[in-house]
């Protein structure tokens, strides 16, 4: 109780910039999401059209995944230097995978005799993207985009690690100041946890409640 | 910087990489060990108590959600900084991808199968290990696939908590970049090699004339990131 105490005390002085890192954790998040799904969304909408070229790019895609986060991070200090704007980079590299796979996965899983029937409607190619294929699609895309924001925001505790601030600060912080301070490690890792639980949780019902609507529909 | 620098770093440094894999392997083999010695009880006991599964695995899913650095960052003041810690965190998260594919492979047996085994004479000992646990075997190592990627990245952060490996040569590596590549290529070659070994693995196990089960599409397929 006592070290949640002085966590607590420690997180409430503003000299601690506490509010400000709770801010660069999730603009470096939400940045990085949403230039993870201006890319990968619309990438995914187009190799859904093209059979094997899509084979190719998601088993590509699904390569680059298997190295861990932590390495991409490390990959770009190199040639990026280290700061906010090399870990949004990372980020949003992060994040593309999940949103591209199941947009495609999305895509082609609309049923064809809805895109059919539009098309006899005399629907234009994009009103049938907006109005049947992209609805159809969107709890498959929804849950790329819980996958990606909870991935996103997990590693952003790592964007500390190199000079991308954000709440793991703290945890470094902890770290490095030693045991007498250990209390400073919850600052950051507390409100990380929340945050990815909220993000997991949150998304996780949006997900159901759009799929539940269309089955009732 | 030129390509063939960090690729160079590697060789000339042999006798600092190498060190560094092994810390990397203990930690990961150890964790993995703990993991799949308490999942497969625990995972074939949730499979016949329905009940208790779920609440079981609405904790363990509350735990995997946790960031890797922030749920390190709570175990170093229980235990102090170096590898322990790191094994506990590790633990823990692979926990929860192998007992839920342990429980989700020994559920998806067919029960009249189970049913002609008994027909057959089989003593309840025999059911289990001639009949359920080759037909669960392909969902669980694709659970041990997720669990050994997922390990293998998140000890890499625990470098920073102490508990050497791979993720030192990152750490020592921000003012040298042929260090840092040394560090980010072993890691990505550990990962690779476990992702490969593992396919290949789910192929010899897999069972003949069956698809991957709609079940199975519910798990997590990736590993955790961070």
């Amino acid at each position: 109780m006592d070290t949640i105490q002085k966590a607590l005390d420690y997180a409430l002085n503003p000299s601690n910039d506490f509010l400000k890192q709770a801010l660069t954790h999730l603009s470096l998040s939400a940045i990085a999401l949403l230039l993870g799904a201006f890319i990968g969304i619309p990438l995914g909408i187009w190799i859904s059209r093209y059979g094997a070229l899509a084979r190719v790019i998601v088993n590509a895609v699904g390569i680059v995944r298997v190295l861990p986060s932590i390495a991409v991070l490390f990959l770009l200090l190199p040639s990026q230097g280290i700061g906010f704007r090399p870990a949004v980079i990372a980020l949003t590299l992060l994040a593309i995978p999940p949103l591209l796979i199941n947009t495609d996965a999305g895509m082609r899983g609309v049923d064809k005799a809805a895109i059919e029937a539009g098309r006899g409607l005399g629907m234009s190619a994009w009103g049938l993207l907006r109005t049947v294929q992209l609805p159809l699609a969107m709890p498959v895309m929804l849950a790329g985009l819980r996958i990606a924001a909870v991935e996103v925001v997990a590693s952003a505790t790592l964007a500390t690690l190199i000079g991308g601030g954000g709440l793991g600060d703290f945890i470094s912080t902890g770290l490095a100041l030693g045991q007498s301070r250990y209390y400073i490690l919850l600052v950051g890792a507390i409100p990380v946890a929340l945050i990815a639980l909220f993000t997991e949780l949150g998304l996780g019902y949006l997900q159901r409640t759009v799929a539940a609507r269309q089955h009732s529909a | 910087m030129s390509d063939l620098v960090f690729t160079q770093y590697l060789f000339d440094n042999f006798d600092i990489v190498w060190p560094r894999v092994l810390e990397h392997l203990t930690i990961v083999g150890i964790s993995l060990a703990i993991a799949l010695l308490i999942s497969m009880p625990v995972g074939l006991f949730l499979s016949r108590k329905q009940s208790i599964a779920t609440p079981v695995l609405g904790v363990l899913g509350v735990i995997y959600t946790i960031p890797s650095f922030a749920l390190f960052a709570f175990l170093v003041p229980i235990t102090g900084i170096g590898p322990q810690p790191a094994i506990i965190a590790l633990v823990a998260y692979s926990l929860v991808v192998l007992v839920r594919n342990t429980m989700v492979g020994f559920n998806g047996v067919d029960p009249s199968v189970i049913e002609a085994a008994r027909g057959m004479g089989m003593s309840g000992r025999q059911q289990l290990w001639r009949i359920e646990v080759p037909l669960a075997l392909p969902v669980i190592v694709a659970g041990m696939r997720i669990a050994t990627l997922s390990t293998i990245g998140l000890a890499t952060i625990a470098a920073w908590i102490g508990a050497g490996g791979l993720g030192q040569l990152l750490k020592d590596g921000i003012n040298n970049p042929s260090k840092l590549y040394a560090g980010v290529i072993a890691v990505g070659v550990m990962a690779m090699g476990a992702d490969l070994l593992f396919r290949l693995l789910e192929r010899g196990v897999a069972v003949k004339g069956t698809k991957r089960s709609a079940r199975m599409a519910a798990l997590p397929a990736i590993p955790k990131e961070a």
